[in-house]
């Protein structure tokens, strides 16, 4: 044993100071005159696998992207991983995607714990991260993560909408909440209370929670029902969500029922549970909701499932995470026309925390796209709608959380 | 050992030596790769001893290296204790929670044994949601990487791979004798007949507790490495797919083998990553295949077909007869 461990560390002494100075990296890592790569993962496999279509959506825009031309002449090199929604498992993967595949940088991953997990890595080692698929609220943070950016309205900034609706348009609010126990649903509940101030512990009545491997939530809804609440702030996946508006009705609780972004597909929840039972719900919307009616005959909408059949015909045309994708995706494209023929990282960063204005034909009209140097909040603005029975109607002013 | 086999005592310290040059050999991510594989090994040898030599079957050994990991995290986060000191903390901890869930499961054999630890496995996740103050709910504890030495000239990777190579080098050694000895043939020998075992005054009740424990132990001393190596901890790390990945891995490697832990930690680390290369479409279903070869080919698990196919080499080599 003792004369292994001799030789062993012979060969050490050897060969380490050999190999632990590697070759330099180059100066744009992952971008070639023709090509840039670019890194993601996704729940492919997993209890979170509903999530996977996001990337395999991204994918197929950017092959139409590279079928047309390209951007400015380079074509996209997408590596999409699995990492089953397992943190140790993103970190693995990001890992190969940094320093094995060489990306120029990572886009999209997807998940809050995931992306914790790779968030100081990936600004240790400067490599944008860019865009991540989270509604969390720690991912616009450009004086401490200077690489990480987010993408979508975070729940906290829904929350502020309804809690804004509410202080506003109900004069005796008695608050029920259902919200599923994790930080998606805590932060939902966050936001609320944040912008009602100290009037929150008055108007919320009751606090009910569900965990997500929970098989009904009835009792909740009971529960809340009898708390006399006449308000419902509703913070649940769409499974839970069918269930719950279902149940109110079915036990004749007519509150105001504030339905949470997240659930607010016409064909995935509100068909499911009952056009008549979802009449009067109100959400917050960013994006165009594919099953909705309304859009039926919108530019953009039409451009879409041209796209859907053409790039991607098994994806479901009914599922907003599509429409998601191809938004994001558009929004990365954006940048990369933008960034001209530097590719470096430093300024892919700088060009994503500078896009003024930006409309994408699946963003509600009149929604925009905005960064700075000290804005790392892509979307911030929302705007609510009723269900009329058939459609969202849109009403009242777009919400700008970026304004205050 | 037998005799005309002397010279597989030279594997282990060739093993051993091949583990240190490899970081020398591999860039970081690889090296990180293999200091998951020394992690998993650990891990795995601790469920072995439990399931493979004791013969009780547990299907919620996530739970022991969750709670090592989040031991090793709570540490650092809310008490600033060196990291060195929270790896046999979070041992210790895992050995006396083990012990502790040992006494009640002593009632329960086999398939039962298994559905109650399959619960402690489920139950994981939510309990660490519930604790948010020390836990950080759902949202985990983000750690600093350990920085190496100064003075070594090695990389945060380098330092992470040798310190596990270290622990697992101790473990090992330690579980060796541990099982080579008397306590092995107990703990063997109430896996075989328990009742015989008793007859021969094995203390049963007393051995199965206390190999719960140390196998417990393994597996926590593996999460708190893996709470470095990973730089951060989430209830999503822990999921119940953890434990079963855990039992592929023993069952792979080779049941009641030491090596085999090594063996089953290489497959549970490197095939999954295969089974995506080739087919993005469907890599489960690719993992199960190579799953159902493996049990085909190698039923005894890769250390016991290895070392059947050692003997009988080693026979036709002795009567002359090579090919």
């Amino acid at each position: 044993m003792k004369r292994t461990r001799l030789v062993a560390l012979a060969l050490v002494g050897v060969l380490g100071p050999l190999l632990v100075a590697g070759p330099a990296a180059a100066q744009s890592p992952g971008v070639t005159p023709t090509e840039i790569k670019i890194g993601n993962t996704n729940p492919y496999s997993g209890p979170a696998s509903a999530y996977g279509t996001i990337g395999k959506v991204i994918a197929a825009y950017f092959k139409k992207v590279n079928d047309e031309g390209g951007i400015n002449g380079r074509t996209i090199d997408f590596v999409t991983l699995d990492d089953g929604y397992s943190p140790p498992k993103t970190v693995e993967m990001v890992r190969r995607l940094v320093e094995q595949d060489q990306v120029a940088f990572v886009f999209q991953t997807l998940g809050t714990p995931t992306n914790s997990a790779i968030h100081k890595y990936l600004n240790q080692a400067k490599v944008p991260h860019l865009f991540v698929a989270t509604g969390a609220t720690k991912w616009g943070d450009p004086q401490h993560f200077p690489w990480t950016m987010g993408w979508q309205p975070t729940y906290q900034t829904e929350g502020h909408i309804y809690a804004q609706y509410v202080l506003k348009n109900v004069p005796n609010a008695k608050i029920g909440i259902l919200y599923q126990n994790d930080d998606y649903g805590k932060d939902y509940v966050k936001g609320l209370k944040d912008a009602l101030g100290d009037a929150a512990k008055k108007l919320i009545v009751l606090e009910q929670s569900y965990e997500v491997t929970d098989p009904t939530i009835d009792s909740q809804i009971v529960n809340l029902k009898n708390s006399g609440a006449n308000v419902f702030y509703n913070v649940t996946i769409p499974k839970f969500a069918v269930q719950a508006i279902k149940k109110a009705h079915d036990i004749g609780w007519k509150p105001l029922h504030l339905l949470n972004n997240v659930s607010a597909s016409v064909d995935v929840v509100l068909k499911p549970a009952g056009l008549e039972a979802s009449k009067d719900l109100i959400t917050a919307l960013y994006l165009k909701d594919p099953t909705d009616p309304q859009w039926r005959n919108d530019a953009g909408m039409k451009d879409w499932l041209v796209f859907m059949q053409k790039y991607y015909p098994e994806g479901n045309t009914k599922d907003a995470f599509n429409v998601y994708g191809y938004t994001v995706a558009q929004g990365l494209v954006h940048v990369l026309k933008q960034c001209g023929k530097d590719l470096s990282r430093e300024n892919v960063m700088r060009q994503a925390a500078n896009i003024k204005d930006l409309a994408l034909p699946l963003l509600l009209p009149g929604i925009k796209v905005n960064t700075s140097p000290t804005d790392f909040y892509p979307i911030e603005q929302e705007q609510l709608a009723k269900f009329d029975g058939e459609r969202w109607a849109l009403f009242g002013e777009i919400y700008d959380a970026g304004k205050k | 050992m037998r005799r005309g086999q002397g010279w597989l005592r030279a594997i282990p310290p060739a093993a051993l030596a091949l583990g240190c040059v490899l970081p020398f050999l591999l860039s970081n991510f690889r090296l990180f790769q293999f200091t998951q594989v020394g992690i998993y090994a650990i891990a795995l040898l601790g469920l072995n001893i439990l399931t493979g030599y004791n013969g009780q079957i547990s299907l919620g050994h996530g739970a022991f290296y969750a709670l090592g990991a989040y031991t090793t995290a709570i540490m650092i986060d809310k008490w600033n204790v060196p990291y060195g000191w929270t790896i046999p903390v979070a041992g210790l901890v895992c050995l006396a929670v083990g012990f502790l869930f040992g006494i009640p499961a002593l009632r329960l054999e086999g398939l039962y044994l298994a559905l109650a630890t399959f619960a402690l496995a489920l139950a994981v996740p939510q309990i660490l949601k519930y604790f948010e103050y020390w836990t950080g709910g759902s949202q985990g504890i983000v750690l600093s990487k350990p920085e190496p030495p100064l003075g070594l000239g090695l990389s945060p990777d380098q330092w992470l791979y040798f310190v596990t190579l270290g622990v697992l080098v101790v473990l090992f050694v330690l579980g060796a004798n541990l099982l080579r000895g008397r306590t092995g043939r107990a703990i063997v020998a109430i896996r075989d007949n328990p009742i015989a075992a008793q007859a021969m005054g094995v203390n049963s009740a007393l051995y199965k507790s206390l190999t719960f424990g140390v196998s417990a132990a393994y597996t926590g001393v593996a999460g708190a490495l893996s709470a470095l190596a990973i730089a951060f901890v989430a209830p999503d790390a822990f999921n119940v797919f953890l434990s079963i990945t855990f039992l592929v891995g023993i069952v792979i490697g080779g049941l009641a083998s030491i090596s085999g832990a090594i063996f089953g930690a290489l497959f549970i680390q490197f095939v999954p990553n295969w089974a995506q290369e080739i087919s993005k479409a469907a890599p489960w279903a690719m993992y199960g295949i190579f799953l159902i070869v493996f049990m085909y080919v190698m039923p005894r698990g890769i250390a016991g077909s290895l070392w059947l196919a050692w003997t009988r080499l080693a026979r036709v080599g002795r009567t002359g007869r090579a090919g």
